[in-house]
């Protein structure tokens, strides 16, 4: 297969997330584009895994993650975990942040991003 | 032209175009939506690349939590039904700095892997994936574990406004008073 698709189709994907999260004003919307950014990263990991399978033959890993196994050959499939790792990440930090856009509205009635203000916490000190 | 370039294609064209919608659209709930449809190419293409776990558990995890969850906030934040106006910033910094980002990075990737033919890779099973993360994965999977336990337990405490908003609520109220 010409893995020079699934390449292209994340590096666009990716740039859409970035266009998004500058783009959009709702923070909800913000957080879409990120899972965008996100998967496209996993895409590339997990292409990555196919296309560079044959270079790696022969690659020795280093000996702590795998103790006590003699000198294995580097493993296929690493693009696959580390795909799993970032999907349990994004899932986390979505989790995390629709709590902190959650709160944002309870206090303020909106969840646009530019109307955050970041020294809010200053004046009170002060005031 | 194989089998499974065609379908690579066909499967990226309606990753990129259903994402495209997600970040122009001006429906918020649609906007959710087309994501749904984005991350199910994508697990198609997973698919198709051999990586039979990951997309099972992409269309769980995200089609199944991540998105659902994203569509509860949109209703808990009282979103209009119909279209907004006011959804997008200016689109020229936008345009530029993603639009320079993902052609340039599809520039690098083209230029690198050009028309280099692979083999289709054996598809991973299950079993390969658990050997691999209680192999050599083993300390990250269980740090990841900690990472989780701490996420849900932020969260938890962010949005109840008993357990941790409490002194920032009566700071306001004390201020409303004074």
């Amino acid at each position: 297969m010409h893995v020079v698709i699934p390449y292209v189709v994340g590096a666009l994907l990716f740039g859409l997330g970035v266009y998004g999260v500058l783009r959009r004003r709702n923070a909800i919307l913000v957080l879409m584009a990120v899972e965008l950014m996100l998967n496209a990263v996993n895409l590339i990991l997990i292409t990555a895994d196919v296309s560079l399978r044959p270079g790696l033959t022969g690659v020795v890993i280093e000996s702590w993650a795998r103790p006590g196994s003699g000198v294995p050959a580097a493993d296929t499939g690493t693009g696959g975990v580390l795909a799993l790792f970032v999907i349990v990440l994004a899932a986390a930090e979505v989790g995390v942040g629709l709590a902190i856009i959650l709160q944002y509205y309870r206090m303020r009635k909106a969840v646009v991003v530019d109307d955050v203000r970041l020294d809010a916490g200053e004046e009170r000190v002060a005031g | 032209m194989t089998v499974a370039d065609v379908l690579l294609l066909a499967l990226g064209a309606v990753a990129v175009g259903a994402g495209v919608l997600v970040v122009t659209s001006a429906h918020l709930v649609r906007s959710g939506l087309y994501l749904v449809v984005s991350l199910g190419a994508m697990a198609g293409l997973y698919l198709v690349l051999g990586a039979e776990l990951v997309a099972w558990v992409q269309i769980l995890v995200y089609v199944g939590a991540v998105v659902v969850l994203l569509l509860f906030a949109v209703m808990l934040t009282r979103a209009p039904i119909g279209p907004s106006t006011d959804l997008d910033r200016p689109a020229l910094p936008a345009v530029l700095i993603g639009g320079g980002a993902g052609l340039g990075l599809a520039a690098l990737f083209a230029d690198a892997f050009r028309w280099t033919f692979y083999a289709m890779p054996e598809p991973g099973t299950a079993e390969r994936v658990g050997e691999q993360i209680f192999g050599g994965w083993v300390l990250p999977f269980e740090v990841l574990s900690i990472l989780l336990l701490s996420a849900l337990v932020g969260a938890i405490v962010l949005s109840r406004p008993d357990i941790g908003a409490r002194a920032a609520a009566t700071a306001t109220e004390h201020e409303r008073g004074a």
